[in-house]
Parts: structure tokens; sequence; C-alpha cells
């Protein structure tokens, strides 16, 4: 890079004797301020040019030239006309600029053409404010340092303003990040003060002056290039807008040479290895919610927000600190309230975001921005303030049937002078908002449906078959079994209140009430063994019952003689109560009965809990 | 048998019946969702991230088939491992976990769904966790009902029991809701579903759920936690589900002897043949409830329908696994199921001649049979013995044998040993896993003996069985957890049904006592005087019983039936004091709160660490350490990609997963010779480790050293075990050579060729200057050799709190004439062959 930029250099110099076309030369630059800025890991390049029409014809375009290896390099231009005069009034119009390739332009020079707002008449003069980044222009050296070493940088420039015009007065800074210069090239007027050189003024100078100089500087600034940065800007109109960000984050300084020591680098209280960048500071738009900091292999728990109502600030640390050439992956996310960010005109919705990325004093080499719209959108249209790379995609994301359309915007060289806003406009109507509820719901409706018909609908596949008949069969035994177990309930229950009433009897002695009660027991009885009987009579012809008649034949014949048994106690104490025999004398003679019933009834009720079982 | 063939007993009434499924139903539900997020709180404390070691490959195996598809899956030679021997992991592998979360993340995709692999593997756990309680549902279902109407009876006892008891039981659930989903279970249950199988159910669903989430629970509940929390994604996770719903399907096979449920049974084999080495649990516990049964008199054709499928097809199936292949029918660890095969069809044949033939043609036959059949049983046996004696490691691998003489792996087999979870478990562990399960396991059993039924003893042998494992291997807690559940399940709801019989019977007769108090007084005093039949007691409660059963018909006629019933259990059932049962009732819920207490303190605290962050609460507030993850990323991003990695075996999945670089050797320790050389390496002075490391193509050599912040489990902690290893197979590394009067310490009094070994070196190198001293937090106490330099190697990165380390070898120096000469002489005179296989 070096070398080669030290190649073009010499190039520039023959190259700039051979170039005297007369097409530049009606303007004069009457007086050229160019202040450049090195604080950070780019330069960054302001010129307050005034231009004045010294020629006869009137002039619509104007051009701007650099090196060539400065203008290979270039991220960001931007040429304003300033307006008014008084630096309190300054109205500035933003000028469009393109890449021009004049004929017999030397291969050492870029050149980039203005158009003029208005022809500049003869004698007229204008202001312009040109903006300029540019990456890769810091060159470590040395190109290798231990984890102790300072990081110091070099800045080629030429001290005199290269231009196709004359200059009637120049004057150039450099603004370096601190007061320790390694280096600089010394030339006629050249002053330092603190971490500022300057050079100049310098006056009439010719077309395509140009004297190279060289500043050697010690830089703290973080080198950190994200070699790819995939932004993903998802637009939900339930109120949200999701940003994505994945980093891939390389050092670009000085690279490491030799070991990297943790006890060196955590020395109180002297650290070594500031040449490492250990933090990176995103600062995100005002009520960013939800954020996170991971990479692919989980999360990244050394990280720090403050937020008030005009910024989030982020503060995130990688995994490790960063030494030159040292690289790493990760991926912040954040949601941004979607009133704040979409806005609606003439029918149309447009999403204005910021294009760039949120970290500060990052440059990336190749941006791409994806934003991904609601599904269903429709004519969209990008605006972009610079030219980018765009086209459309599909993505397929939760439950999507057409999937939602992506535009997706490359640039590469992205400095944070990049970090404007972009407007995506498009159609979206509210009723498709509510077509992936309806699909769950009507989803979840046909699965209850179909588990419904399921459950009453018989799929037996053939009808007749024994098994299925057996089924039928079984299920009418089934009933009749219960019908039948609630009949012996019903018999049971009568006995007990046919016993009641012995009960009392033994207390008040009445023998009506309980020849009454034994009255009404007996029909009762009669009744439920005559609702018996049909039952009794289908699990005798039921061949599936076979075995269970069985048992409930026992059943039935057990409660009978427990009735039986019952009838004859009641006579007994009844008959006692009549002739007035003593309480004794009765008890002594049901006491074999009792013990009689007491042990059917245990039968009975075994009986039953084994058929209620089945 | 036409009864138990019969489908359940005939219910109240419809609508009853219908909210009865439904409230079930709604209790699984909620089951299932405690046990999912139970297991969340490893989501909540920490990340969702995989956890440990094992989960990290299978994560990586899951990437791979998501991206590549099943075939390329099943061909997979991963060459990023066991450098350079590679592995082939397609064959090598349980793939039962892999596919199913690739199928899980396959439909999701295909659903448009965008879940990422690494959240779907994260999940699965719990999920499994939650189908696991289910099935442990069905099986405890399934032994309840065939284990006679107790319980159901006293279901429905419930069901009629006073409107005050519901209302009691109901307070009691609303407040222990979350806490106990058996308890709300019962008392909503008791509503017309059969309670105590429900009961049982979510007794069993709760424990695993809880086991899964944190180890802590009990035994069984924690412990199965720790395997199933969220980000847990180790082939355990959907195993125990595989092996409780095998069982379910055995069980229920054997209750219906339907062959649909055999087959059944046979694909739920094969699910969990693939995903999980301890599917020959099944394979050996069914053929012995099938003994069991035959001994016992118990065979019938449900029987052999239940066994006879099972293991035909599953013996088929399971050879389709790669991982089992042959090994289905060569090892020894299958033959008691062929045994038992040829046995259950000798039997089958006797039944059927039995019934074929006379008595007295019968026991001709007999005789003649029994002199044949000894013949032909004789050479069968010696031919299986032929077979064991001729297959591999006669026939047992040596996990299975550990697992019959839990000293042989730490005798024969170190590699073995050396894992913790081979190890076993102490009575502490115990009681963290299985907490109050432990004491209710035995009631369980008890309960299981009274009627003992086909399905109750294969539940006790379950049990016995795999308390005897989990004695053995930590491990195998896992499947212990289930198993206590379901007994603790069972003992809990029968311990309901008597408690609440009582309250019930007390309640409804205090209703009726106004009008019936004289009538009773009499009745019993009447009964008393008849005393001498020597059933006072069951008259008197019959007596009650039926007074009872009068007051509440008068109250609701419909429930007429159920009171029958509920009169039938009460009859059986003991009747305690109302006071007794009240208070007992109570303990049971504090016992069983504590115990979801103790779960959710165990799932929260102990079983949700993720073991790759380390947490510390200091004053400043929570401190975190995640230097694995630091120094895994530092490779991944500033290594070659090539580079190959060289770390004792424990990280080997870690660094192939998260960052991708080859490794030596890895957690799959099926190289011992290649652990070995690493273990030699490691224990080796230091330009003899870097020759080993070098011919291994080695870059970068990591170590994991805990000393500056006290992380116990480090590599200088783990050293015996490599010098061990190392030593089994290079004789020259002598484990009393780093021993000094058979105490292992690394401070001055250590050894020389400790504190030459690379370990020692890779580990503290620079130590010293931290805080001047050298001083090791982990071992408490000073290094022995505390200023030295590494002559082979570069510290190229150290984690923030310097728990990784990893080292670059240093390049080869060029070749000076002379002194080449010089060393290859003394190489070979000083250095056997041995030492190092690979120069």
């Amino acid at each position: 890079m070096k070398k080669s930029s030290v190649v073009d250099l010499l190039l520039l110099l023959l190259t700039i004797a051979v170039l005297a076309t007369p097409a530049f030369s009606d303007l004069v630059l009457s007086k050229v301020e160019r202040r450049i800025d090195v604080t950070s890991q780019f330069a960054r390049v302001t010129k307050t040019l005034k231009v004045v029409n010294s020629g006869s014809e009137s002039v619509s375009e104007f051009t701007l030239t650099f090196p060539k290896f400065l203008g290979d390099n270039l991220a960001y231009l931007s040429v304003a006309q300033s307006e008014g005069k008084g630096k309190s009034k300054r109205h500035l119009v933003i000028l469009s600029v393109e890449a021009a390739n004049p004929k017999g332009k030397p291969d050492s020079i870029s050149f980039y053409s203005v158009a003029l707002p208005k022809p500049l008449n003869k004698g007229d003069t204008l202001t312009l404010e040109v903006v300029a980044a540019f990456t890769n222009v810091l060159q470590p050296f040395p190109e290798k340092i231990s984890q102790a070493d300072i990081h110091l940088v070099m800045l080629q420039e030429s001290a005199q303003y290269l231009s196709p015009y004359a200059v009637e007065s120049q004057s150039f800074s450099i603004k370096l990040p601190s007061a320790r210069i390694e280096s600089y090239t010394n030339l006629e007027n050249t002053k330092v003060q603190g971490s500022e050189i300057k050079y100049g003024p310098y006056k009439n100078l010719p077309q395509y002056s140009y004297s190279p100089i060289v500043v050697h500087f010690e830089s703290k600034a973080a080198f950190a290039v994200a070699e790819k940065l995939v932004r993903e800007i998802e637009v939900s109109h339930w109120g949200n807008v999701q940003v994505t960000e994945h980093y891939n984050i390389v050092h670009r300084g000085a690279q490491l040479k030799g070991e990297f020591s943790r006890l060196e680098f955590q020395a109180r209280p002297n650290p070594r290895g500031i040449s490492a960048f250990k933090h990176l500071l995103a600062r995100l738009p005002p009520r960013a919610h939800s954020i996170y900091y991971r990479d692919d292999i989980g999360n990244i728990s050394t990280s720090q927000m403050q937020s008030d109502s005009k910024k989030t600030e982020l503060l995130i640390e990688p995994r490790f600190p960063l030494f030159g050439g040292w690289k790493t992956f990760f991926t912040i996310g954040y949601g941004l309230p979607l009133s704040d960010f979409l806005f609606a005109s003439e029918g149309k919705r447009f999403l204005d975001i910021s294009f760039g990325s949120p970290m500060l004093n990052l440059v990336t080499e190749k941006l791409i921005v994806q934003v991904v719209l609601p599904e269903g959108s429709k004519d969209i249209s990008v605006i972009t303030p610079f030219a980018v790379t765009q086209s459309q995609e599909i993505k397929y994301s939760h439950l999507d049937i057409a999937g939602r359309p992506v535009v997706v915007l490359e640039k590469n060289n992205v400095v944070p002078d990049h970090n404007q806003n972009i407007q995506v406009y498009y159609k979206f109507s509210n009723i498709n908002l509510l077509s992936e509820p309806l699909m769950l719901i009507s989803g979840f409706f046909v699965l209850f449906i179909t588990c419904i018909i399921y459950t009453r609908a018989d799929f037996s596949i053939s009808k007749s078959s024994p098994a299925y008949l057996a089924k039928l069969q079984w299920d009418e035994v089934l009933a009749t079994l219960q019908e039948v177990q609630s009949i012996i309930q019903k018999c049971l229950a009568t006995h007990d209140k046919l016993e009641a009433s012995l009960r009392d009897l033994s207390r008040t002695g009445d023998i009506q009430i309980c020849k009454a009660a034994r009255k009404s027991t007996d029909s009762l009885l009669k009744d439920l063994s005559k609702e018996l009987k049909p039952l009794l009579a289908f699990l005798q012809s039921s061949p599936s019952a076979s075995q269970i008649y069985l048992k409930v034949e026992e059943l039935v014949a057990k409660e009978k003689e427990l009735q039986e048994k019952l009838m004859a106690k009641h006579t007994t104490v009844v008959e006692g109560y009549e002739k007035k025999s003593s309480g004794r004398d009765i008890e002594n003679r049901i006491a074999s009965q009792q013990q009689k019933i007491i042990t059917l009834k245990q039968e009975v009720e075994d009986l039953l809990e084994f058929i209620d079982e089945i | 048998m036409a009864a138990l063939e019969s489908p359940p007993p005939g219910t109240p009434s419809a609508m009853r019946h219908a909210f009865g499924s439904v409230l079930s139903a709604l209790i699984l539900l909620l089951i299932g969702v405690l046990a999912f997020s139970i297991r969340l709180f490893s989501v909540i404390k920490y990340e969702s991230v995989i956890h440990e070691f094992d989960p990290y490959f299978n994560y990586r195996v899951t990437q791979f088939l998501s991206k590549n598809g099943i075939y390329e899956f099943w061909n997979w030679f991963d060459d990023r491992t066991w450098y350079p021997l590679g592995r082939v992991i397609g064959g090598t592998v349980y793939p039962g976990l892999t596919l199913t979360a690739g199928t899980i993340w396959w439909v999701l995709n295909s659903l448009n769904i965008p879940l990422s692999v690494e959240t779907v593997c994260v999940f699965t756990a719990p999920v499994f966790s939650a189908f696991a309680s289910w099935a442990t549902y069905l099986l405890t279902k399934e032994v309840k009902g065939s284990g006679a109407g107790l319980a159901a009876a006293a279901l429905l006892a419930m069901v009629i029991c006073s409107i005050g008891i519901r209302l009691i039981f109901l307070l009691v659930n609303i407040m222990a809701m979350t806490l106990i989903g058996y308890w709300m279970s019962c008392t909503l249950f008791s509503i017309g579903v059969s309670f105590s199988g429900i009961f049982h159910k979510c007794l069993l669903i709760g424990f695993q759920n809880v086991s899964f989430l944190s180890k802590w629970l009990s035994l069984q509940v924690p412990s199965y936690i720790s395997r199933s929390v969220a980000g847990s994604y180790d082939n355990e996770a959907v195993a125990i589900f595989a092996l409780i719903f095998t069982f379910y399907l055995y069980i229920k096979t054997l209750n219906t002897g339907s062959l649909f449920y055999a087959t059944l049974n046979a694909i739920a084999y094969f699910y969990m043949v693939c995903s999980w080495g301890g599917y020959t649990f099944i394979i050996n516990l069914i053929p012995m409830h099938v003994l069991l049964c035959i001994v016992t008199g118990r065979y019938s054709p449900r029987l052999y329908i239940a066994y006879a499928p099972l293991v035909v097809l599953g013996t088929l199936l399971a050879a389709l696994v790669p991982v089992v292949g042959f090994n289905a029918v060569l090892t020894s660890e299958h033959f008691a199921s062929f045994l038992v095969f040829i046995i259950i069809h000798v039997i089958a044949l006797v039944y059927y001649i039995k019934g074929i033939l006379s008595p007295k043609m019968f026991k001709v036959a007999v005789t003649l049979v029994v002199s044949i059949g000894l013949v032909v049983c004789f050479i069968v046996v010696a031919v299986l013995v032929a077979l064991v004696a001729s297959s591999p490691t006669k026939g047992w691998s040596g996990r299975s044998l550990s697992l019959l003489d839990p000293t042989y792996a730490s005798k024969y087999i170190p590699i073995i040993a050396s894992v913790s979870e081979h190890q076993p478990p102490t009575w502490p562990s115990y009681f963290m896993d299985i907490n109050v399960l432990a004491f209710l396991v035995p009631a369980g059993i008890v309960a299981c003996f009274s009627p003992l039924s086909d399905a109750s003893s294969f539940v006790v042998l379950y049990i016995v069985m795999s308390v005897y494992f989990s004695g053995v291997m930590v491990r195998l807690m896992l499947v212990l957890a289930p198993a206590a559940c379901i007994m603790s399940g069972i003992a809990l709801s029968q311990a309901f049904d008597v408690f609440t019989a009582s309250i019930k019977y007390h309640l409804s007769g205090s209703s009726n006592s106004k009008d019936d108090a004289e009538d009773k007084t009499s009745t019993n005093n009447a009964s008393k005087d008849d005393g001498s039949a020597g059933k006072t007691d069951k008259g008197e409660e019959s007596a009650k019983e039926r007074s009872s059963r009068k007051g509440k018909k008068k109250e609701r006629e419909p429930a007429d039936k159920p009171s029958v019933k509920s009169k039938i259990v009460k009859k059986k059932a003991l009747v305690l004091p109302f006071e007794a049962s009240i208070v007992a009732l109570l303990l049971l819920i504090m016992l069983g709160a504590f115990y979801v207490i103790h779960c959710v303190w165990a799932a929260a605290e102990a079983y949700s660490a993720p073991s790759i962050v380390l947490t510390s609460q200091s004053r400043d507030g929570l401190h975190v350490f995640d230097d694995f993850r630091e120094s895994y990323a530092w490779l991944s991003h500033n290594t070659d990609v090539d580079d190959k990695v060289a770390s004792w075996w424990d990280y080997g999945y870690q660094t192939t997963a998260m960052a991708n670089r080859t490794v030596i050797v890895d957690n799959n320790t099926w190289n011992n010779t290649h652990i070995a050389t690493v273990g030699t390496a490691m224990s080796s002075p230091e330009k003899a480790a870097w020759e080993i490391f070098n011919s291994l193509d080695v870059k970068y050599v990591l170590v994991v050293f805990g000393g500056l912040i006290g992380y116990p489990s480090d590599d200088i902690n783990k050293f015996l075990w490599m010098v061990r290893i190392g030593g089994g197979v290079f004789p020259h590394i002598k484990e009393a050579d780093y021993l000094r009067d058979g105490q292992y310490r690394i401070d001055s009094e250590a050894t020389p060729t400790m504190l030459n070994c690379l370990m020692y070196k890779l580990s503290y190198y620079r130590f010293v200057e931290t805080d001047g001293k050298g001083f090791d937090r982990v071992r408490r106490t000073e290094i022995g050799k505390k200023n030295f330099k590494l002559t082979h190697f570069d510290e190229v990165f150290t984690s923030h709190h310097w728990m990784v380390r990893i080292y670059k070898l240093k390049p080869q120096k060029n070749r000076i004439r002379g002194r080449a000469k010089k060393l290859k002489l003394k190489t070979s005179s000083s250095k056997s062959a041995k030492k190092n296989p690979w120069i």
C-alpha cells in the first residue's frame, strides 16, 4: 500500500507538468482553507474554497481533484455551496458530485465534477464547502508492534492544494490526536501548535501544484473496521422496528507480534497493550429497547447501557481485547418504536431510518442494509442521499405465506458521515395485519373440528367384523350390568329401611309402624325383582357375558337369600314384640340370623365390588 | 380375563365423565407446562445456551444435520476431531436426539417459524420432559388400572364425599396448585376420573419434571431435572421419555393383549435404542419381568403378545441403528432377552398342549417332554455360552461390566473411572435428587403388593433394578427417578384415599348425626353385644356407612351409585379418627409442598448452571466468569481454520463446537491410546511434549487453570488422571513420580517431575508475577517452582480471569549441523521408541 502510493506520488509529479488543460483555467480559487482531521482512524478533510470566475464564459461545472492514492480511498464526498454572507447565516445547498473522466486525464489524479446550481458568470464568486473522508490513509508504521509498543501511523498528503485551477491563497492544517509527533515534513511556513500542524499560507500557486508531506505520529484511536456489516431492519406494523446488526470487526492497526500476555495487559499501574481497543460505543436512537449483544456462541455479558430522552448509549466490550490484526464477530439487536420511524405521505408509508452503523468512528468496508417490510407491501421505492446498490429479495419469517419483501442496499467503504437517513416508501394495507392471527385461529379451529369429528364418528373399517360386533355387544352388556347394579343397590337401600324400622321399633315399641314399613318394603322388593328379570335374561342370552352372568346370578341369589333372612329376622323381632318377650330373648333368637345376614351382606358387597370393577 | 380386557368401568354419568376428562386433560396440560417451565430457570438466570460438554457435540451434530441433510449425516466422517484419525460420526452416535431436534427444526422452518438450531436444541429437553411426564402418567394409569379398583373406588368415594371435603381439597389445591400438580389432580380427579391413576400420573409428571428441571428436588426428580434443564441437550433428555413410554406400552400390551400396542411398543423401543445406550436396561428389565411372571405362574397369552413381538421386531429395528448394528444379537447384554424368548415359547407350547390333552395324557407328555427338554435346554445353553465366550469382551462392554461389578471400571479402565458421572453416588446425592420420594417409595412398593398384578409387579421390579443401578453410577439416577416417582405417586394416592375416605365418612356421619344419632348408638350397642361374631368392626362400619349413605341419598339422589362404591371402599379401608386424618392429610400436603420447594430450589440453584459460564455473587453484585467462551471465540476468530488445538479431552467437544478447530481428543473417549498420548505429552517435560505435539501437527495447546480465581475443576486437579491414563499406555510415565509420599502436591515439596511437566508449566507460567508469591487459590498453597521461562511454547492468549490459557508451539528451529547430530544422539539414547509413538 505504502509503496504503491509512493510510486503514485512520483507519477503524479511527472504528470503535473504535462497537464495544463485550458478547459479548467477559467476559474481561480481565490482562497482555499484545508483542514484535515486524523484524530480517528480515517482522515476527514474539510475545505472551504472561494471560487472566482476570471474567464469570459460562464461556468456551470467545477472540478475537484485528489491524488489517486487518496481518491481510491475516498469514502465520502459532499460539496455544498454556502450562501449568504457572514458566518451566522450560512445556508448550505448540497450539490451533486460525480466522478469525472476528462480527456487526457492522468492516471495519478482522480477527478470529480460538481454541477453548480446556476452557472457562474464572469467575475462572480462562489464559496464551496467540501467534506471528504478517506479510509486507509493512515498507514501503521512500523507495521508490526509488540504488546508494549505504542501505535504509530503515517499520513501522506500534499502541503499545497492539488487543483486544476490556480490558487491565490491556501492554508492547510492537520489535526492530530496527540502532541506526540514522531516526525513531519518540514517545509517553509510550517508551524506545530500542540497537536496541530499548520502549513502555509501559500500564495499564488499554479495549477496542479503539489508538495508531498509525511507526518508520523501516535494514534490512540481504535482502528476498528467492520469487514462486513449486515444491518437488518424489520418493520412490524404491530408497533416495532427491529434492528439486528451483525459485525465482523477487525483491528486494522499495526499487527501484534510476539506474545499476548494477560499479565502485562492487566498490570497496574502501567498496563501494556494500549494499541488494543477494549470498547466500542454505539449511539442508538432514543427509546431503543430490548437491546441484546451476543455472538454465535451465546450472550456477551460485557456491555453497559445508558439512556436518556435524546439517545441510548451502548458501550460494548468484545469478548477479548482486540490487538492489531485480531478479529471478532458479534451481533447487536434492538427494537425501536414504530411511531418514531414510520410516517405516511400521499397514501404511502415511508420508513425514515439511519443508513449506517450506530457505532462511533467505525469504518465499514462492506455494508449491507436489508429493510424487511411487512408481508403484503407494494410499490416499494427507496431514496438515499448517496449512491448505493439496490436489489430486492423475499424473506420468509413467522408464518409467512407470500414472504416479506426485502430491500437490500449495499455500499462499500462506509464512514460515519454516511449516517444519514434513508427513506423507504411502500404501500401497505392494515388488513394484512390480521392475516396471520386469522390463519392461526382457523388452523386451531380446523384442528378442534377434526378432533370432534374423530371422536364422534365411527371409523371401524369393517362393521361386520366379529371384533366390532363383540364390542357393540359388550357395551350393551355393560349397560345392563349397570342397571343390575343399581337395582341391587336399591334392594340394599330397602333392606336398610327395614332395619331402620326395627330400630324404631326397639325405641318406640310401635309395632304398627314397623309392620307398615314391612309391607311397603315387600312391595318395593317385588317390583325390583320384576325389573331384574328381563335384565338377567338378556345377560344369560348374551355370549360375551357368559362369565359375568355367573357372578351376576350369584349376586342375585345371594341378595335373595339376604332378603329372606332379613324378612325372617324382621318377623322374629316383630313377633317377639307382639309377644312382649324381653329384648334379650329376641336378640338371642335373632343372633344366628344376624350373623348370617352380616356374612351375606359382606358377600353381596364383595360381588358388587367385583362387578363394579369390570 | 374377560373382565380385564374390558374397557374401563361404567362411569357415573356422561356429563360427569366428560367433565372429568376435560379436567384431567387440563391438569395434564398444566403438568406439562410445569414440567417445561421449571426447566427454564437456566434460561432465565443465565441465557439460552447449550450446557456443559456433551450437549455441545450433539448441538454440532444437529447443526450438521440441519445443514447437510440426513444422508450426509449418516456418512459423516468428522475430520475435525481425533486428529489424525477422525471419527465416523454417523456410525458411532446415537442419532435419536439429533434426529428429533433436527426434525423439530425442519418442521418449524417449513412452517416459516424461523427458530435457530440452537434454540431448538436448548428447548428440546424441557419439551421432552413434559412428554416424559405424560408418559409417566400413562404408565401409572396402566399400573393402577390393573391394580384392582381400590384406588378408583377411592376416587368414587371422593366423588360423593360431601361438598365440604371437596372444598377443603380445592382450597388445598388452590394454595398448593403450582406446587403440587398431583394434589390438584387428586381433588379434581376425584370428580370422576380414576383418581389414583391421575394422581400417580400427576405425581410422576410433577416429579419427573421437577427432576429434570432440578436435580435437587429429589434424587429422581432433581436427577431428571439435572439432565433436562433447558440447554442440557443430551441423549438422556429424550431417552427418559422413550424409556417410560416403552414401559407404558409394554404394560398396556400386557393389560390388553393387543398386537397393535405390541407393535407400537417395538417402535418405542426402537426410538429408545436410537436415543441412548441405556436401552439395554429395557431389554433386560422386560425379560426379567416376563421370567418373573412365568415363575410365579402368571403366564398368559397377553404376556406372550407383550413379549415375543417386542423381541423380534425390537431386535430387528435395533440392528438398523448403525451404532448398535450387529451388537443387537452379538453382545451378551441382549442374551437375556433371547433366552427368555425361548423360555416363553416353551411355556406357551406347554399351555397349548395342556389345553389339548386330557390331564392324564398331559402328565405323560410332561414326563416325556421334560426329559427331552432338559437335553435340548442343555444344548441351547451350551451354544449360548459358546456364543458369549466367542464374542468380544466376553460379550459385555466395559460400561455394562462396570454396572454389574461396580469396581470393574476403576480397576481396569481409568478412562471410565475418571468421569465423575460414572462414579457411585453418595447418600447426600440421593437425598438431593429424590428427597422425600426416598421415604415414599417403600410405601409405594407395599401398595403395589396389595393386590399384586402383572403391571404392579413390573413396577416393583423396575424400582428394585433402578435402585441397584443408580447405586453403581450417578448417571443412572435418571432411570431411578421415574420409578421413584411412580412409586411415590402410588403411595401418596393410597394415603389420600385412606384419609379422604375417613374424613368423608366422619363428615357425612356428623351431618346425619342429628336424626340418626340415636339409631347409630343403638345399632352400635346392638352390634357390640353381638360382637361374638368377631366382625364387630365391620358391622359397625357398614352400619355407619349405610346411615351415611342414607343421609347422602336424601341430599342428592343421582349420586347414589358412587355412594355405594364409597361404602365398599370405606368398609375395606381403615377408618381413622377424623382429627388424625385431617392432620395426616395436612402433613402429607406439607410434605408435598416441601418437596416442591426443594425441587424448585434445586432446579433454580443446583441444576441450572450451564457450566460454561460461571457466576459468583460478591458485594459489588453479580460477577460473571465467561472465560471459556472468551477463549473459544478468540480461537475461532484469530487462528487459522485448519489449526489443531490440543487440550485434555474434556474440552474437545467444546473446542470443535464453539471454536470450530480441529482437536486431538474429545469427550467421545473411543481411543484410549490417543488420549494416553495427550496425557503423556501433558505429563512430560517441555521438550518431549513439544515433540509429541509437533508430531501430531498441533499448533496450539489449551489448558484450563483455576488457580487465580479458585475454579476447582481445572486441569491441575485432573492432572493425575492424565498421568494414570498416559502411564497405562506409555509405561515411562509413572504415577509415583508425580506424588510426594503418595500425596499430590504442587508446592515446594512437589517432585521435580511434577514441577517440570508441561501441565505445571503451562498452568503457572508467569503466575507468580500476579501477586509476587504465586498463591494458588484452588490448592491453597504457594506454587513450588515460581520463575521459569518457556522454551518451546509461546503464550498467545490468556482469558480475563486466567481460566483458559492458550499457548502456541514455537516453530521448529533451523537445523544446525553439529547440534542436530548431538540432539539426535541424545534423543535416541535417552528415549525409547515407546515414549513417543508418533515420531
